[in-house]
């Protein structure tokens, strides 16, 4: 370890991140520990609303999102662990900044004003501005030459109100190459896992699913690797077809190269089994 | 996929009386963006991914805002089915949320009380929510259950749900925030 930043961050995990991916928020605080970040967990946290919220009452997904920006304190960023709360969050500051009368009901709602600067940060946002390879000493093949696909969703996309914020296409290629790995160039990088039609139309959703892993299959990567816990989840539920992949989760392989190891029982969380692949690279002793 | 004849050509033409003049106006107000500005370059419609599964495509979606015709519009699936994943709108040249116009299309169906065409999908946002009233929370085990009872159907899809339990991708208890009040007024408030 060369240095570390030493820096307090709030941390919002959102309920994915709480229950259906637990290696994803495990690996993720593991790494902002390894680095020098504290992360406070904002106290007693909502969820953001996901989809269900802005699609059926706007005012209820700004409500619940304003309820959660209210939570967090001014003198530090709030780190997001899901980028789908990252944008709902984003949305929702963005939407409080232009509009004078959706403050007054902030206040009113929130007890307190509305913080136009609180800086709001998805945590792969975080590897734009710190160098990797500084943290894991003179070790920066860490992966071994690990051939992977970029898998981005729907993360990248934003409303068009929104355009003018900073874009972080290729920011899992350029982190992960700088320690090792290979990325692998296809056509399903951005496009969408289905969200929640996974619930509501199963078949439609595997069919999108299969058509993402076949071209990741097709492009001879050994695995998906995305910074989404929705996209990891569809991913892996919804796929059918036999030639499947491992799916990681960014945070997963941050937290193999700063060499945090993984607790008991991490790999049987994994519907594909990411074992082999990590052997066959030497990943994994 | 054989997909209806939209109003406007002459195997179905437009009544005048299906037209509410001010619809284009209303959907621009609650939405915050402008459909008239759409020229149908068919950029959001194809590069959708959720396309095969909608009856119309996005920009036809549009088309029917700008004819002012309502009823339409409110009853097509494409509403329901879109995610907001934002493709369309990171492609569209002029800069359209569509996003935002779905939404606001489904609320508005909501509020007129029109039938839903994607029953599915509107149970599915309707557990959610009552989950997130009841803990402040997504309980995903409690939503899925639920989701299944009203649809009367609990056979299909259990391969899934079990490979989930099995993999420890389903809490069974809930995680509820402390002060659920809070949560409660900002529901009540939106008659929820």
């Amino acid at each position: 370890m060369e240095h570390k930043i030493r820096m307090k961050l709030s941390y919002f995990p959102g309920c994915s991140l709480a229950t259906s991916a637990k290696e994803n928020n495990w690996s993720l605080i593991e790494i902002c520990r390894k680095i020098g970040l504290k992360l406070i967990e904002l106290e007693d946290w909502n969820c953001c609303g996901s989809s269900s919220a802005h699609s059926l009452n706007s005012r209820l997904a700004l409500n619940l999102a304003s309820r959660i920006l209210s939570l967090a304190p001014p003198e530090r960023p709030l780190l997001v662990a899901c980028p789908s709360c990252n944008m709902r969050l984003r949305h929702a500051q963005h939407y409080l900044k232009e509009n004078a009368s959706a403050r007054d009901e902030y206040q009113r709602l929130c007890g307190r004003p509305f913080d136009p600067y609180l800086k709001i940060m998805h945590f792969f946002e975080l590897f734009d501005q710190i160098k990797l390879s500084d943290f894991c000493g003179k070790e920066n093949h860490a992966l071994n030459g690990l051939r992977f696909v970029p898998y981005y969703g729907c993360m990248l996309t934003r409303p068009p109100s929104m355009r003018r914020e900073k874009n972080y296409y290729g920011l899992m290629e350029n982190v992960l190459s700088s320690v090792g790995a290979s990325p692998v160039q296809w056509s399903c990088a951005s496009r969408c896992c289905g969200t929640f039609l996974s619930a509501a139309k199963p078949d439609f959703v595997a069919e999108l699913v299969n058509n993402i892993v076949r071209s990741a299959h097709n492009a001879a990567a050994e695995c998906i690797v995305t910074a989404c816990a929705m996209c990891h989840l569809n991913l892996e539920i919804r796929c059918n077809m036999k030639d499947r992949i491992p799916v990681f989760h960014f945070s997963e392989l941050l937290s193999l190269v700063l060499g945090s190891g993984f607790p008991k029982g991490w790999s049987s969380r994994h519907i594909v089994d990411p074992m082999p692949i990590l052997k066959a690279r030497e990943l994994f002793l | 996929m054989l997909r209806p004849v939209l109003p406007g050509s002459s195997k179905n033409p437009i009544t005048v009386s299906d037209i509410t003049p001010d619809f284009a106006a209303e959907v621009k107000r609650r939405s915050g963006t402008s459909p008239c500005l759409c020229w149908h370059c068919r950029c959001c419609t194809n590069g959708c991914p959720f396309y095969q599964a909608m009856d119309i495509g996005p920009n036809d979606v549009i088309r029917l805002v700008q004819l002012g015709l309502k009823d339409r519009a409110l009853r097509c699936s494409a509403i329901w089915v879109c995610v907001g994943c934002h493709t369309c709108s990171s492609e569209c040249p002029m800069a359209i949320d569509i996003s935002a116009i779905m939404d606001t299309l489904r609320q508005m169906a909501l509020e007129e009380g029109i039938e839903v065409v994607e029953p599915d999908i509107l149970r599915f946002h309707e557990e959610v929510l009552k989950s997130l009233k009841r803990y402040g929370r997504a309980h995903k085990l409690e939503i899925m259950l639920r989701y299944k009872v009203r649809k009367r159907d609990w056979l299909s899809d259990i391969d899934v749900g079990l490979k989930m339990l099995a993999k420890r991708k389903l809490d069974l208890m809930p995680s509820k925030i402390k002060k659920i009040g809070e949560l409660k007024k900002i529901f009540v408030k939106e008659d929820i």
